[in-house]
């Protein structure tokens, strides 16, 4: 087999256990990674909500955030790692037609 | 380490942003001349990898969460300037569609992972594994060093980019504007959870595929570098 397909399949793995950076965190009751919190969160952190940050915060609304459907933040982690990995799926699918764009416009014929 | 909108003042967003656009040319550049077509499926999974492994969030316990970049081990198979397009790709994606970093952040969040955490990385790994057989263990130590010192340089400059912040915008009375720590919380902070857990993950991830590409396909490592 050639290694790019065994690397293929090594990622369709990765797809499958990327649920695992969900409920690892989730279990070991850990939070946001430093500087990644919410608006909201800035009231507990230092007592207000710094004014630029509040403005700038909502400045973009992604189709799919933080890697879960819009309506399904209070659906359980069931849901929400399937969630997580079609986001995964959908990720590396416009990534790797980026980069293969990218690299048929860059790359040298041999 | 993904900067969301909001922390970063429009100085420092416009700064990176500006010194983004000459690193994307010159990586295009030098990518054009030394990229072979053989070698673009590579610099695809290579991006495809890096967008899911920053997936796997690592918890501490009752703290905070980070994860790795397997940015160094894509800039070790093809080079840092391959590294750095392929990196920006998964980053900007990751920014617009899951809001994962922010938009006006996407020039700092590349300069940290897509330049400084590969060029790191590859210049660590080339020092340590200089003139060692393709197939040799010192290759495996270097690029674990190098995933290691690459993946800390990188969250030590995003903690000073957050702690410049409130140096640069406050109202009147003292509050900031946008990222409220300062560099003697930002920095320690980012620094003591990469150098204590986190860089271990990106250490790890980039040492365990090295030798299992040692193993598999020996001219992949051996190459070295577009």
């Amino acid at each position: 087999m050639k290694i790019t397909t065994k690397l293929w399949i090594g990622l369709g793995i990765l797809i499958v256990l990327s649920p695992l950076g969900l409920i690892l965190p989730d279990h070991f009751k850990a939070g946001d990674a430093w500087g990644e919190w919410g608006v909201d969160a800035f009231k507990e952190l230092v007592g207000y909500i710094p004014q630029g940050l509040e403005k700038l915060s909502s400045l973009w609304s992604a189709p799919i955030p933080d890697y879960a459907f819009k309506g399904w933040e209070e659906k359980g982690l069931g849901s929400l790692s399937f969630a997580y990995i079609v986001s995964a799926i959908i990720g590396i699918l416009i990534t790797v037609c980026v980069v293969l764009l990218i690299g048929r416009l860059l790359s040298k014929k041999e | 380490m993904h900067i969301p909108d909001g922390y970063l003042g429009p100085a420092t967003c416009g700064v990176f942003y500006a010194v983004m656009l000459p690193v994307w040319t010159i990586a295009s550049k030098i990518v054009k001349k030394t990229l072979k077509a053989r070698q673009v499926p590579m610099l695809a999974i290579g991006a495809a990898f890096s967008f899911v492994i920053m997936m796997f969030n690592v918890p501490i316990p009752g703290g905070s969460t980070g994860h790795a970049v397997g940015g160094v081990l894509v800039a070790i198979i093809l080079g840092p300037w391959a590294a750095c397009i392929a990196i920006t790709v998964a980053l900007v994606i990751q920014a617009l569609l899951f809001g994962d970093g922010g938009i006006t952040a996407i020039g700092a969040n590349c300069f940290n992972m897509a330049v400084v955490l590969p060029f790191v990385g590859y210049y660590v790994y080339k020092a340590i594994s200089y003139n060692a057989p393709a197939d040799s263990k010192r290759r495996v130590l270097a690029a674990g060093i190098a995933g290691y010192v690459g993946i800390n340089v990188a969250a030590i400059l995003a903690g000073a980019e957050f702690g410049l912040q409130p140096f640069l915008h406050h109202t009147a009375s003292g509050q900031a504007l946008y990222c409220p720590y300062g560099l003697n919380v930002a920095v320690p902070a980012m620094a003591g959870e990469h150098l204590l857990i986190f860089g271990w993950v990106e250490a790890i991830v980039t040492a365990l595929v090295v030798k299992y590409l040692q193993k598999q396909a020996p001219e992949v490592v051996e190459e070295g570098g577009v």
